[in-house]
């Protein structure tokens, strides 16, 4: 596995030239300068299990890295004291149709702009183009007035229809689309394939490596995301991840050791996602600069 | 299709041109129904609620520019808000920007085990901003936690109080920040360097430029595309950092971290002040148009692409 990830960022020789000029001690520096910023990066994480899986009060002086006594209770009372399942299964939920509906209607949308002629396509093109721009915080008042005057709070149609549309996607895969030769298609056109077919037989499988690109994006957008869903959300019951988190902080701030819990359960699923589709996730920020902040 | 063979009576099949553009607006619609609604109609429905004031309790009274006006002239909320955002982008951005190009070009002599360094890089990228945010909170913690207790073990008599203090409230969600954005950005610029051929560094070395020379003179010019595109993301990102400041400091203390965006989520959703909200959106969303339209402009001066 790790040879095979190695691929992605060592895929060119380095300079070659580096190597001999370079004396050791150079090297050597580079490694510790690295590695010391490789620890900074996972100190936090670090400090987060430390206080999740220890029993007893969070609060210790001096701290220490190794919980002692070493216990789960945090991750059971987690569990007990919030529907901490039910938030696990909004977010999973609310990702998964999020995910799909993005990539449906942007693979649907991006096959009409790359292969059909329509009038009026290219100006609607350009209006897509134009509207990457605006920062979602303009268009989150007036959708939230939209959702409420539709009963839509507190709902998942709420958390999932407004956010299930991806103009950046859209381009994305109107770009890649562009690139697969059309004579597959007119083939299959020639053989009696209605557009429907072309697009689910013929474009979707070639598309593969940029649907699944798009796929885990949206996918860790969804599960990170938190304005829509805070503002969305007043029940307990609809929370997803990350609202129950901040709900969390507010209601119980200092219960540590439960916040660490939670908040490592709530890390997982993409640390998982990321380790398996981890080609995608470096291919999709390298090329594209996908998934901004 | 089916319609060719089933229906052989029918009048007249349709022309090819005519099924083309039905197909096309049908694979469209889904897309653009959301597209229109919550995108298009969505824009134009913030514009016209920002010329109101709206509590969604009575109806929307309309105000015209009030709103902007008030912003831009007596408004010292929303002056620190600016000033704010601004202190945040402007150390943010570099910081992360050189970080990630030191450790991109780090990374480029080839290291052994980069997928593991990666890795270890990528975490708080793909971590949830509200989860990193808690977690920082709580590493931050002045009495409990463990940085303050390291930086004392180091020799500081008194570290600082982070979060709740006027002076290291800002730097605080900056550290965090940076530190959830470093990773991110250097996979772009290792992308970035490995478009770079290598026949230029041998040749260069040929001719017998140093290390810094070639650095200078064959790295960074070919690097500016990649750097400007990093700077505009993360400026555009800078300016609309909100979860980690609701976490973190909740704005404050003192509206010491109060951003934009958090200022826009608290005017429209605690104090349903909508149609402030919506102006103060709309702020937003002309510094980031004159960002984009500014480094556009400096991009074609100081950008080398390649011959």
């Amino acid at each position: 596995m790790i040879e095979n990830e190695g691929r992605i960022v060592s895929q060119q020789p380095p300079l070659q030239t580096s190597n001999r000029v370079w004396p050791v001690a150079g090297r050597i520096l580079t490694y510790l300068i690295v590695s010391l910023g490789a620890l900074i990066m996972i100190v936090p994480f670090l400090w987060m299990a430390s206080t999740a899986f220890r029993g007893g009060s969070a609060f210790q002086y001096p701290p220490t890295w190794i919980p002692d006594p070493f216990s789960l209770d945090n991750f059971r009372e987690v569990w007990t004291i919030v529907p901490f399942g039910r938030y696990l299964f909004n977010s999973l939920f609310v990702a998964v149709c999020i995910m799909i509906g993005e990539v449906l209607t942007s693979s649907l949308a991006a096959y009409a702009f790359a292969r059909l002629r329509f009038p009026g396509r290219d100006a609607m093109f350009l209006m897509y183009l134009a509207t990457l721009m605006i920062p979602g915080q303009v268009t989150i008042i007036p959708n939230f007035i939209l959702m409420r005057y539709l009963g839509w709070i507190n709902t998942y149609e709420g958390l999932i229809i407004p956010t299930a549309f991806t103009a950046f996607g859209t381009f994305l895969l109107r770009q890649y689309f562009l690139s697969i030769p059309r004579e597959l298609e007119e083939a299959a056109r020639v053989d009696g394939a209605s557009y429907f077919q072309v697009w689910s037989r013929i474009i979707m499988p070639l598309a593969s490596p940029a649907i699944a690109t798009l796929a885990v994006f949206s996918f860790m957008g969804a599960w990170n995301s938190f304005l829509w869903p805070f503002i969305m959300v007043s029940t307990s019951e609809m929370r997803t991840l990350t609202v129950a988190l901040r709900s969390f902080q507010t209601d119980y701030g200092t219960e540590w050791g439960l916040m660490m819990a939670g908040s490592l359960i709530a890390m997982l699923p993409m640390v998982v996602i990321f380790l398996a589709a981890q080609r995608y996730f470096v291919r999709g920020i390298a090329t594209t600069g996908f998934g901004g902040r | 299709m089916s319609e060719t063979t089933s229906k052989p009576t029918a009048p007249q099949r349709m022309s090819l041109g005519r099924r083309e553009t039905i197909a096309g607006y049908l694979f469209l619609l889904p897309n653009l129904l959301g597209f229109v609604i919550f995108t298009a109609l969505a824009v134009v429905a913030s514009a016209a609620i920002s010329l109101t004031s709206w509590d969604l309790l009575s109806d929307p009274e309309f105000i015209g520019l009030q709103n902007y006006i008030d912003l831009l002239t007596h408004d010292p909320l929303f002056r620190t808000v600016l000033w704010n955002t601004f202190y945040f982008t402007v150390v943010s951005v570099p910081a992360s920007t050189v970080i990630a190009l030191g450790l991109a070009l780090m990374f480029n002599t080839g290291l052994r085990a980069i997928p593991l360094f990666r890795t270890m890089y990528f975490l708080p990228v793909i971590t949830a901003t509200v989860v990193v945010a808690l977690v920082w909170r709580w590493f931050f913690n002045p009495d409990f936690g463990i940085l303050n207790y390291a930086l004392f073990r180091l020799g500081i008599d008194s570290p600082p109080n982070w979060l709740s203090t006027r002076t290291w409230a800002m730097p605080s969600v900056i550290i965090l920040s940076v530190w959830k954005q470093v990773g991110y950005n250097m996979v772009i610029f290792l992308a970035g360097l490995q478009a770079i051929p290598t026949t230029l560094y041998e040749a260069a070395s040929i001719d017998g430029a140093g290390r810094w020379q070639r650095f200078r003179n064959i790295t960074l010019p070919l690097l500016t595309p990649t750097t400007f595109f990093v700077l505009i993301i993360s400026i555009i990102g800078s300016l609309q950092v909100f979860d980690a400041v609701l976490v973190l400091t909740g704005g404050g203390p003192a509206n010491a971290t109060r951003t934009i965006v958090f200022h826009i989520w608290e005017e429209a959703f605690v104090f349903l002040e909508m149609g402030y909200a919506a102006a103060v959106a709309w702020m937003l969303f002309i510094m980031v148009f004159l960002v984009t339209a500014l480094q556009w402009k400096l991009q074609k001066r100081w950008v080398h692409y390649e011959a």
